[in-house]
């Protein structure tokens, strides 16, 4: 069973806590719901993303430092 | 100086363009894609997209601003405030490019943007500082004891931060080892270094500044302003001058600022802002902001001088012309930062495409926005739409103008700080200035709500 884990802002998506920072999480690991897997910027405040379901994080839907719309699919867990 | 780049956008580009435009200087706005059809790129001569719209790809990318700066054959570069206004890296580019920057030396820039030299610094100017370490504290210092002797509660601060950012509070003995090693992680993760100090902390503030001004011989300040009124350590509604101020205080503060910029070789303008405590009627020196600041509008209103205009002549090279007695007061003066954010809802942002604008009018006001109705607020870069500046000859009646202006005010498209503003200027607390930095939170459940 696969889940999307969608944008409900618009911004910035940053894989990262910080520049030079390790990525929140990687395709392929395990993922716990509730676990943040990225951040989501709009006009400079931060919101995190969070994994809604324990499983597998399969992929990345935005890169790093993509733009995303509200509604938008940002990673696909299963 | 024939050609200048604004490395910035929003209400500062266009602030920016304007006075540029007077001077008769060409005008080039760098943009971001989310940003090629901005207010402030109607206004400019020329305009030259140099990135997508994260500010990290365009308005921070420091070889793609450069690369448009000698594209376009300018040969100035303005940064405006925030970006990269205080990046000394950056300013060494553009002036080893050949190309003048309206700034400060890169010299002057590290040695505010770094909390405890300038802390030290202030200190051997004569500026009033809080009870504190004189500099980061080192690997083996007795924090304990340190501490014991400043007293508490104190913050711990991170070196490198500044704004309101790289701050935590102490309030008892048993709490201080436990947050300075927070401190030192958390500085060293945001800015890159784990340098912390101390610095006793007042429990009721309120937040004043002097605005100085230096050719790098003649130095003299424009007076001060009072910027209490924020929210989320933002400010959101300034005055000019700064009101209640014993005038032994109000002296010192400015003549103090004044030295702190000489003995720098301070170049340009630049503010030193301080803590003013109403009790004890204390100030003392929190940092120096090395760039033009937001409120410089009030200061304007209040000395009838152009700010911008002293930025680029200073930069290329003229002197200042005038001694502090050239300096005259005038009146009061309002500052109301309209921003896009919801203050029914934590201030969440609130970007969209701005539908009518409508900003006041009459004598005294003035209006320097970054959008007009038609024009889109991304959702990528700062909340501030603009500001509304309101003179009149006394306090008094320039809190009736503001109330005046504001009610004329409205925007639809996109949330407002409009009615938020409308109610803190109508409080007994601000015609009192019974307000600090923590006013806000402490009366907005009690405004009720603000649209």
């Amino acid at each position: 069973m696969s889940h999307q884990i969608i944008s409900p802002l618009p911004g910035i998506f940053y894989r990262k806590p910080g520049p030079g920072k390790d990525p929140y999480v990687n395709e392929g690991d395990t993922v716990s719901a509730g676990q943040t897997i990225g951040l989501v910027e709009i006009m400079k405040q931060f919101s995190e993303v969070r994994a809604e379901f324990d499983g597998v994080l399969e992929s990345f839907e935005i890169e790093d430092f993509g733009v995303v719309n509200p509604g938008d699919v940002i990673a696909v867990t299963s | 100086m024939q050609k200048l780049l604004i490395a910035n956008r929003g209400e500062i580009a266009v602030r920016i363009i304007r006075t540029a435009r007077e001077m008769g200087i060409t005008t080039v706005a760098v943009v971001s894609e989310a940003d090629k059809s901005s207010f402030a790129a109607d206004l400019a001569d020329e305009v030259i997209i140099i990135g997508p719209a994260p500010a990290g790809l365009s308005y921070l990318n420091h070889e793609a601003v450069l690369k448009a700066a000698l594209d376009s054959g300018s040969d100035a570069v303005h940064p405006g405030y925030g970006f990269l206004s205080e990046n000394a890296e950056f300013a060494r580019k553009v002036i080893a490019a050949g190309l003048t920057w309206v700034g400060p030396s890169p010299e002057s820039i590290e040695l505010m943007g770094d909390k405890s030299r300038a802390r030290r610094a202030a200190i051997d100017a004569g500026v009033p500082t809080l009870p504190g370490t004189e500099s980061a504290l080192q690997e083996g210092d007795d924090i304990d004891a340190i501490a014991a002797e400043i007293g508490f509660p104190l913050v711990v601060k991170a070196s490198a931060g500044g704004g309101g950012r790289g701050i935590r509070l102490v309030e008892d003995p048993s709490q201080l080892r436990g947050t300075v090693e927070i401190a030192q992680a958390e500085a060293l993760g945001a800015f890159n270094s784990s340098d912390v100090y101390f610095e006793k902390f007042v429990t009721r503030a309120r937040h004043v500044e002097v605005q100085v001004l230096g050719d790098g011989e003649t130095y003299v300040h424009l007076g001060d302003r009072d910027c209490s009124m924020q929210r989320r350590q933002q400010k959101i509604l300034e005055e000019a001058p700064a009101p209640g101020l014993p005038d032994a205080v109000r002296e010192r503060m400015r003549e103090s600022s004044v030295q702190l910029a000489r003995q720098a070789h301070y170049i340009g303008v630049g503010t030193v802002e301080f803590l003013y405590d109403p009790i004890s009627h204390e100030v003392a020196f929190i940092e120096m902001n090395t760039r033009i600041q937001v409120e410089h509008t009030i200061t304007e209103a209040i000395t009838g001088m152009d700010l911008v205009r002293e930025q680029l002549r200073i930069a290329a090279g003229e002197k200042l012309g005038l001694t502090q007695d050239d300096i005259h007061f005038s009146g009061h003066a309002l500052e109301f930062r309209i921003n896009a954010e919801d203050p029914d809802n934590k201030f969440m942002p609130s970007p969209g495409l701005i539908k009518t604008l409508n900003l006041p009018g009459g004598a005294g006001v003035r209006s320097d926005f970054g959008f007009i109705a038609g024009k889109t607020v991304a959702p990528f870069y700062d909340s501030l739409l603009g500001k509304i500046i309101v003179w009149a000859p006394t306090r008094e009646l320039a809190i009736a103008r503001a109330k005046r202006a504001l009610d004329e005010s409205s925007i639809e498209g996109v949330r407002s700080t409009i009615g938020l503003l409308t109610s803190l200027v109508g409080l007994d607390d601000f015609a009192e200035v019974n307000h600090h930095t923590k006013y806000i939170e402490s009366v907005l459940d009690a405004l009720g709500d603000t649209e």
